[in-house]
């Protein structure tokens, strides 16, 4: 809502200026965005008077024009409008005046001729060209005839004004008016209401002899009011009128439109004025518009309508979309001489049907569809009928057609003292209550500490004590709200043990090298499960959206890494080759084609490194990121966790990835996640450099119970370490071999590390050998040399069985 | 004798101090002082001597042993501490050349403004709630006096994945099924951060995904004064001690009164800057008392409870905390980008 500072004070005294206004507004609860000047920054220009217009000598389109400033001497101007002519009041920018964009005038010669100033069109003068009255848009601007000579033309053009831009919250809707906007304004500064006084004096004639009205669609239309004005002279309407539909953003026509338009601002009614002699019958009858019906509405188009749009009618055909727009037949026109004044209540949802349907959102449509003050309608339509006899000519007939209930009553709502001061925390006396509730003008009774209020219909917002309860706050003033801290007993915060570990996890991460990465959840519906390391997960249906806004923002993901390869993507296309990132987010799956339930959320733990790791180029120590490199970071990862032993890697083929160089991670026998180096032809498709990922379950890791730490005494005997190396198959996992050494090993082996791994030349084709070191220990006793000589062997006869292996010479 | 002992002594101390390497002191000492050395000789001739002579020459010979004896310690541990430094000289390095660097990541900047803010309401005596982003319309929305026709339903366009589910478009869905858990029952003290949706194009200020951070106390008592003691506490732990709050009057479904909150410019101080708009004050979040609809849905007892909520968006702070001009960059993860973190 534009509010023009100078309308304004037509109905409260304004003793502040419009920014200290705005900052008093602001703070009582409705938002002043922006408070605009509509003087941008123009000085010298002032009402002139031309008293000679002749041809310029030498240009077809140049005139050269004496002009009365109100100095000694009039002064010669050259101008180029088509429209300037002897005789007019025009605005006139001196020598040395200043427009908008800091145009300075000054002396010139045109064509052999000297122009001393410029006469003005309103979009020099600052005035956006789209709200320019049609007469002089390609032209300078006519100011009236009464217009004193000299005089500042900036106060006749209301471009002294200040715009207060408010932003309502939807529970302001009162406030889409001047009358509204008076209101709160009058309440906030303790000050008088001045409400426009409207007199009507009707003519002989009766309104109903010129028409009759139904309603057909009772829930859509509760009230439908038509008044007649006749010998109506169309005209422009006043430059006061026209200026203050400019300041509010709205272009002037003529006088009969501007007046709806005014009112609407005014009052927040819409009205409609129909030409009653092109509207092809006497009555009006307001229904649901059938099926295909169609209609050309004002702006000339040609619209389809539905039954779930209300249109008036002359009894046969649509001659509005109501609330919306009017038709093109029936729109005032020049000659037009009688007016029906349309003044109804539609309801906003069917209102909001229409406009959203034919994409026409209108000053009036927004209000309808936000709520209007119904009790109202009367006040503008008479209001509406007396500016039209003021400044049309037309006479109004005797009283409004009309069909039914024009008002509604007013509501109550109670609240005490007590809850007032308890739920604010203040110690707001009654008598202060009271005289708030009158700056807000609401009428109450007081019954001991209790209000009871009548709501006036244009607060609808304001049902409940809470209501009454804010209302009173913020009139008394927020600022003297006093600071205080809660009473009740504090228990101690903290986070869960969940919320702590994924703390934990994060720091891990963080402390390898990495970088958490925040990306979305919707993406494309292919790469929403690109990576899946499950049949649970490949079991599942895709999550779209309904009405998605792109494809690549469509569906639900359920796997994070396609999205951390789009950030590996646009480093790499930065040339940042050397990455490494971690994502925790939730993942989605859908158990059913259609959702009848919450789909099931998890928390995945997932990474995606890329080029080298540790780089230190002066010692000479480049180390690329290989799948070992990952291993690792999760193999400290699950240590920290305490989840260590209980992890398997086993290798996998999965989608999208190597399908050698990728594994299933196993937590006891479940999977819960996997990691791999993504497969070259992903890889390329991505456009990325060799690049390895993970995934991890990590509700899963979380979830899991771990054993308490227990300390183990240290070592009080000397243990005893031997090495042993074995020639095996090639594709014998290395894991599988330590699996059998432990239970070889009995009680007394302690640890085994693998140290070397050689598959080269100087081996049997097929062949590798591992070399393992491998820890003795008795926390009892030192051990013999023949007790460790046994368990050795008993290793090494136990990978031959099981193996075949051999041992290396 | 004594003077043979005497010449003895004066020519070993000569070469001792001659010599260069612990070679050749090596060779001094088995040449004095070994078994076949001259001093060992001299002794030998003993027998001839007084027994009055004996102890007196015995002792002699002895004070001159030890003083060669200690002479060649000194010089031998001369000689090594040369060697020493020696070696040291050479193993000297340029300590300007740069460290092996060691890898180190770091949090994104919205989880380190989430987690500070955490913290900061869990030494108040707040503990976090999560809850599910994929919501139903009841819990995002009509548990939160925004029944189905209700317009600012309009303020949050949201992505629909069926008729009544939902992506959520705020995260107090999560202080609706909080309060529900505690059946009318006091106190609620959480704090639930999360990830939300909203229909939107991605521009410089404007993200379909972003984050939130809300807060929700219920209980007896609980008064606007209160909320605005906790928020004074929150700006100043989080924007500075001399931070100044105001509220201003404002709307929202679920909370009646509702406020926004503006806190002094922490750049300019109040003065008015590019910041805050030339206005000194830099709206923060919003916040209001809990609408008694949504107390009494949750089962809690509106005549009883009272309760305040407040929500804030972690990208605004983070942008307002660390300059940041476009709102696209937090899910781009450009490495850039992401390393001027560290210190968070
Ligand atoms: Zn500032």
């Amino acid at each position: 809502m534009l509010v023009s500072y100078n309308w304004l004070k037509d109905y409260v005294d304004l003793d502040l200026s419009a920014a200290e206004l705005a900052d008093k507004i602001t703070k009582s609860g409705i938002e002043v965005e922006i408070v605009e000047s509509l003087n941008k920054g123009i000085t010298g220009v002032v009402v002139g008077h031309v008293l000679e217009c002749v041809q310029h000598p030498n240009a077809d389109k140049l005139r050269v024009c004496k002009v009365d400033l109100g100095e000694e001497e009039p002064v010669q101007i050259v101008c180029g409008a088509p429209n300037v002519a002897a005789g007019q009041k025009v605005p006139v920018a001196k020598v040395g005046a200043v427009l908008p964009g800091n145009f300075k005038i000054k002396k010139a010669k045109l064509r052999g001729e000297a122009s001393n100033g410029m006469i003005c069109s309103l979009t020099e003068l600052g005035v956006e060209g789209k709200l320019v009255p049609k007469e002089y848009s390609s032209g300078i601007f006519v100011m009236p005839s009464d217009a004193e000579i000299g005089s500042d033309a900036l106060a006749y053009l209301n471009l002294d004004d200040y715009v207060l831009e408010l932003g309502l919250t939807p529970n302001r809707a009162d406030c889409l008016n001047m009358l509204g906007v008076a209101y709160e304004v009058a309440a906030i500064l303790n000050e008088e209401l001045r409400l426009p006084e409207v007199q009507v004096e009707a003519s002989g004639e009766k309104a109903s002899d010129y028409v009759s009205v139904a309603v057909d669609a009772k829930e859509d239309n509760p009230y439908y009011g038509a008044m007649i004005i006749k010998n109506i002279t169309i005209a422009p309407s006043p430059l006061w009128m026209q200026n203050r539909l400019i300041a509010a953003g709205i272009r002037p026509i003529n006088n009969v439109v501007d007046i709806t338009n005014y009112v609407l601002l005014e009052y927040g009614q819409p009205l409609h004025a129909f030409d009653y002699d092109r509207l092809g019958s006497k009555e009006i009858l307001v229904r649901r518009a059938k099926d295909g019906e169609e209609m050309v509405t004002l702006d000339n188009a040609k619209r389809k309508l539905g039954t779930n749009h209300l249109v008036i009618t002359n009894g046969k055909e649509p001659v509005a979309v109501a609330g919306v727009m009017g038709g093109a037949t029936s729109e005032v026109q020049d000659d037009t001489t009688t007016v029906l004044l349309e003044a109804a209540y539609f309801e906003g949802i069917r209102v909001r049907a229409a406009s959203k349907d034919l994409g026409l959102r209108s000053e009036a449509s927004s209000r309808y569809e936000k709520g209007i003050d119904r009790n109202r309608v009367y006040d503008a339509a008479y209001r509406a009928a007396s500016l039209m006899a003021q400044y049309a000519g037309g006479e109004v007939a005797q009283g409004v057609v009309e069909a039914g209930e024009r008002l509604v009553s007013e509501g109550k709502a109670e609240v005490t003292q007590t809850r007032i001061n308890t739920l604010l925390g203040t110690e707001i006396e009654g008598e202060q209550i009271s005289d708030i509730l009158k700056r807000l003008r609401f009428e109450f009774d007081v019954q001991g500490e209790n209000y009871i209020v009548t709501v006036p219909t244009r607060r609808p917002d304001i049902t409940i004590d809470a209501d009454l309860v804010e209302e009173v706050g913020r009139i008394y003033g927020y600022d003297r709200i006093p600071t205080t801290y809660l009473l009740s007993e504090g228990r101690p915060g903290g986070l869960t043990p969940y919320q702590a570990a994924r703390r934990k996890v994060m720091r891990y991460m963080e402390g390898t090298g990495l970088y958490q990465a925040v990306t979305y959840a919707l993406t494309t519906t292919e790469k929403s499960n690109a990576f899946t390391f499950s049949e649970e997960q490949e079991n599942v249906h895709s999550i779209k959206v309904s009405h998605p806004m792109s494809e690549e923002r469509s569906t639900l993901r359920s796997t994070l890494i396609p999205q951390l390869l789009e950030v590996l993507k646009h480093n790499h296309h930065r040339s940042i080759d050397d990455v490494g990132i971690f994502e925790i987010s939730s993942v989605f799956f859908a158990h059913e084609q259609s959702l009848s339930v919450l789909p099931e959320e998890k928390t995945y733990l997932s990474g995606a490194l890329t080029g080298l790791w540790s780089i230190h180029p002066w010692q000479g120590e480049k180390k690329k990121i290989d799948f070992f490199v990952v291993k690792g970071i999760l193999e400290g990862l699950f240590e920290e966790l305490g989840l260590h032993s209980r992890i398997t890697f086993e290798i996998e083929s999965l989608p999208g990835m190597h399908p050698g160089r990728t594994a299933v991670m196993k937590l006891d026998s479940i999977v819960v996640g996997f990691i791999g180096q993504i497969h070259p032809g992903t890889q390329k498709e991505w456009d990325l450099n060799e690049s390895y990922v993970f995934e991890l379950d990590l509700d899963q890791l979380l979830g899991a119970s771990v054993e308490p730490t227990v300390y183990q005494t240290l070592p009080r005997f000397p243990s005893i370490t031997r090495d042993i190396a074995v020639v095996v198959d090639q594709n014998l996992p290395a894991g599988d071999l330590n699996t059998v050494i432990h239970e070889a090993g009995g009680e007394l082996l302690k640890e085994s590390s693998l140290f070397d791994l050689y598959e080269g030349e100087r081996m049997e084709e097929g062949k590798k050998s591992l070399a393992f070191s491998l820890k003795y220990y008795d926390p009892e006793r030192t051990l013999t040399d023949e007790e460790v000589t046994k368990a050795h062997e008993n290793i090494l006869r136990s990978l031959e069985e099981r193996f075949g292996a051999s041992l290396r010479k | 004798m004594q003077d043979r002992l005497q010449a003895l002594k004066e020519e070993a101390l000569l070469k001792i101090q001659q010599a260069s390497d612990l070679k050749a002191l090596q060779d001094i000492k088995v040449s004095y002082l070994g078994k076949k050395g001259p001093i060992t000789e001299v002794l030998k001739g003993m027998g001839k001597l007084s027994p009055e002579e004996r102890p007196v020459v015995g002792a002699y010979a002895n004070e001159v042993r030890d003083a060669i004896t200690s002479a060649l310690e000194l010089k031998i541990s001369e000689l090594e501490q040369a060697v020493i430094e020696e070696k040291l000289k050479k193993e000297s390095i340029d300590v300007t050349l740069p460290g092996r660097p060691v890898r180190k990541g770091n949090a994104h900047p919205l989880t380190a403004v989430i987690e500070e803010i955490e913290d900061l309401f869990l030494t108040m005596g707040f503990t976090v709630a999560e809850g599910p982003e994929v919501e139903t319309d009841y819990y995002n929305f009509e548990a939160l006096n925004l029944p189905k026709d209700h317009p600012a339903r309009d303020m949050q366009d949201s992505f629909f994945i069926t008729e009544d589910i939902l992506l959520r478009t705020q995260t107090s869905p999560v202080q609706a099924r909080t309060m529900e858990k505690h059946h009318g029952r006091g106190p609620v003290k959480i704090i639930s951060p999360g990830k939300v949706y909203r229909r939107d194009d991605d521009d410089a200020t404007h993200s379909h995904q972003f984050m939130q951070i809300e807060g929700l106390v219920v209980d007896e008592n609980v008064r606007l004064s209160d909320l605005k003691g906790v928020l004074e506490t929150f700006a100043k732990k989080m924007f500075g001690e001399e931070r100044k709050i105001r509220l201003r009057p404002s709307f929202f479904p679920f909370t009646e009164p509702s406020v926004e909150m503006d806190i002094s410019c922490f750049k300019c101080g109040g003065k008015g800057c590019s910041i805050c708009k030339h206005t000194g004050w830099i709206e923060i979040l919003g916040a209001g008392m809990v609408h008694p609809n949504v107390l009494e849905m949750a089962g809690f007892d509106s005549k009883k409870y009272t309760g305040f909520a407040f929500g804030m968006g972690p990208e605004r702070i983070a942008m307002l905390k660390y300059g940041i001009d476009d709102i696209r960059h937090f899910y781009t993860n450009d490495l850039r980008f992401l390393k001027q973190f560290k210190k968070a």
